[in-house]
């Protein structure tokens, strides 16, 4: 019997992490992206493996998802991460933070001042108190590779700068394949599959369209500026409800300070806003003083893919979620997952697999837990068969 | 970067191949802000001139590697390149594929067998601070006591080292200078099977210490050091087996 075939639109977190889980349970995987593996979002991402610390307070959802997806292996700088408080409001808030923590099993330890500024000696020197967690930094694009990678050593199939125009439906208004112009020679043809899973992330609401249906997706870019110096080795945060310009990564030679958020119209192209590029020195200086003594070495931009209407960007919840369009739209065929976070890449392409798995009657295990990612490289090394 | 201040008109030559057509170069005459990348333009290029544009991209600040392209025939890394520094108002921005890989299409160009060879010589993309063999131009990077910390490499594996290398261009069997660098990094010491690797014909003789890979490399790696003291490595564990 030949293996079921599911096609993923988008080579970005959501959608190689759902090629690696899929062909791990033994389907026929092929992935689809207009650009090269993590073009869009995910590329561009400020590389926070998350603790949950950030959300313990007030989105306890996906702080659990955070905690309990901290694992991820690979390219990461494993150095753990603190909340650092500046001021009064910041230790006000201390107290919510240790419950939130508690209540989301995060572990935390408390430092002093000095113990604090021992760790990171360009830390703010007015720091008040600190709290460690388990914290990294990852890279993206390989990061994305490295399921890529993985994916592609169990069978699947790269098809990228390679655009989806259109999807192909049934007489019963099913989706049944996708319509694709490769980028690379112009070429234009049709792909079929059992499923076709819609990991588009920002984007996902333009592929629906294609079948004639909405989903509740709030694209919500945000501006982050990397500076020339390695300033720090824990990701440092500040210790306050999530704002803007209140994390600083370090990242190879450089610390990257992030995000603001705001909304904006035209996905394909995001301008880096002038003020935004300014706060986040502002920001950042609260956090490690000397960042004004290096030079900035880029500034740009990434969007999120948050769910759900209403309220502000920031108070939009960070959690995931899958559509199976056959329940909530009638139309067989077509699966979407959107929402969540880098750190929740793995959670939520078992998620996915399992609906896929679900719709084809299928019982496979998820092993996404246990096996290895290999080599990013790989990805390069290995064939692209058809 | 958006910004209220005068915006400049330029144009960018870009280079373009589809398939197995002959390549040739378009034209777009685009209004940008002078404190742009210029990968920000090529990407406007893509959103709102043509959608048939291909080419390298992902973090947009220097830590992936995949912007890499000739810039009046120099490379860059394109997402930390200000267009101001590369042309005046009204001018003309060349863009090209890297040099010495084979062309998929357009910008893109095909880098499996540098991925291959970084691969062979083990080239880590994660270092304990404490292990790190620091080059002649660059500061220790740890910040604080850095003993127990990892880090990201400084090789970004952008291959722009490769295509600035007059040696690579005449010879695709020389393994390159980020390759021979990865080597330097690994430590012959730690892994002594990278000796027959790195000691061939196609391997560090061939370096003439151009520098150009170390005046092209975006992130201070400094491969042509790395090469002479890989050089270094190498005589001594030759000078170490004549007296064995
Ligand atoms: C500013 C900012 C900072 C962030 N920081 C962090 C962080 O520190 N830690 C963390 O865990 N998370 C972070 N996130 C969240 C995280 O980056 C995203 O949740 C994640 O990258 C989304 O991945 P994705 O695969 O769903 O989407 P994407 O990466 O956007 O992938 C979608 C893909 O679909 C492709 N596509 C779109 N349309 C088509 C089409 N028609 N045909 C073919 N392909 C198509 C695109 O090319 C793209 O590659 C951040 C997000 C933002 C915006
Ligand atoms: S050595 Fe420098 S130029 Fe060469 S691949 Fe590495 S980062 Fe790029
Ligand atoms: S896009 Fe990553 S280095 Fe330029």
């Amino acid at each position: 019997m030949s293996k079921p075939k599911v096609i993923i639109i988008g080579a970005g977190f959501t959608g190689v992490a759902t090629a690696h889980d899929l062909a791990l349970r033994g389907f026929d995987v092929t992935v689809v992206d207009r650009g090269p593996i993590a073009n869009g979002t995910s590329g561009r991402t400020h590389g926070l493996l998350h603790s949950g610390g950030r959300y313990a307070v007030n989105d306890k959802e996906s702080a659990i998802e955070c905690i309990e997806e901290n694992t991820i292996p690979g390219v990461i700088e494993p150095n753990g991460g603190l909340f650092v408080a500046i001021n009064e409001s910041d230790m006000a808030y201390g107290e919510d933070f240790i419950e939130g923590c508690e209540a989301c099993h995060i572990p935390i330890e408390e430092l002093k001042p000095q113990q604090a500024l021992k760790l990171e000696p360009n830390l703010n020197p007015n720091v008040l108190v600190a709290f460690r967690v388990p914290d990294g930094t990852f890279d993206p694009l390989r990061l994305a590779m490295s399921f890529a990678a993985t994916a592609k050593s169990n069978g699947a199939k790269f098809k990228l700068f390679t655009e989806v125009t259109g999807l192909i439906l049934n007489g019963q208004g099913n989706v049944t394949g996708i319509k694709v112009w490769d980028r690379t020679n112009d070429e234009r043809y049709e792909l079929y599959g059992d499923v076709v899973v819609n990991a588009t992330g920002a984007w996902v609401g333009e592929i629906t369209a294609m079948a004639g249906v909405d989903v509740p997706i709030r694209p919500t870019p945000g501006v982050m500026v990397a500076f020339d110096q390695r300033l720090t080795n824990h990701a440092i945060n500040r210790l306050n409800k999530p704002g803007d310009g209140d994390i600083v990564l370090p990242q190879r030679q450089m610390v990257v300070v992030g995000t603001t958020s705001f909304e904006v119209q035209d996905l394909d192209y995001v301008p880096v806003i002038e003020d935004h590029v300014k706060l986040m020195l502002e920001r950042g200086a609260e956090l490690l003083p000397t960042i004004r003594n290096t030079n900035m070495r880029g500034a740009y931009m990434a969007t999120r893919p948050l769910l759900g209407s209403g309220g502000s960007g920031r108070s939009i919840s960070r959690t995931f979620k899958c559509f199976d369009h056959k329940e909530t739209h009638g139309i067989d065929g077509l699966v979407t997952i959107t929402g969540g976070k880098a750190t929740t890449l793995r959670a939520m392409a078992e998620k996915t697999a399992d609906v896929v798995c679900e719709k084809l009657n299928i019982s496979a295990a998820c092993t996404t837990k246990e096996v290895p990612l290999i080599s990013y490289r790989e990805f390069y090394r290995l064939p692209n068969d058809d | 970067m958006s910004t209220t201040k005068t915006k400049w008109t330029v144009n960018l030559k870009v280079y373009r191949k589809k398939g197995q057509k002959a390549p040739y170069y378009d034209q777009f005459t685009m209004e940008v802000d002078p404190d742009e990348y210029v990968l920000d333009a090529i990407e406007r290029i893509w959103a709102f001139h043509d959608r048939s544009l291909t080419f390298r991209h992902a973090c947009h600040h220097s830590t992936c590697g995949a912007c890499g392209m000739l810039v009046n025939g120099v490379e860059k890394l394109t997402c930390i390149t200000y267009i101001r520094d590369v042309v005046e108002d009204g001018g003309t921005i060349v863009i090209d594929p890297l040099r010495n890989f084979p062309i998929i299409s357009d910008l893109v160009v095909d880098m499996s067998l540098f991925f291959d060879r970084m691969e062979m010589v083990g080239q880590r993309q994660v270092i304990p601070i404490a292990e790190e063999i620091v080059g002649s131009s660059q500061k220790a990077q740890s910040a604080g006591n850095g003993k127990e910390y990892l880090r990201l490499s400084d090789c970004i594996e952008c291959g722009m080292c490769i295509s600035a290398c007059p040696i690579a261009a005449t010879n695709p069997d020389y393994l390159g200078p980020a390759v021979l660098a990865g080597a330097q990094q690994s430590g012959l010491d730690k892994k002594p099977e990278l000796l027959q690797i790195v000691d061939q014909e196609n391997g560090l003789w061939r370096c003439h210490s151009a520098y150009e890979c170390t005046a092209v490399c975006p992130s201070n790696v400094d491969p042509a050091w790395r090469i002479m003291d890989l050089r270094r490595q190498v005589t001594s564990q030759r000078f170490k087996r004549l007296f064995r």
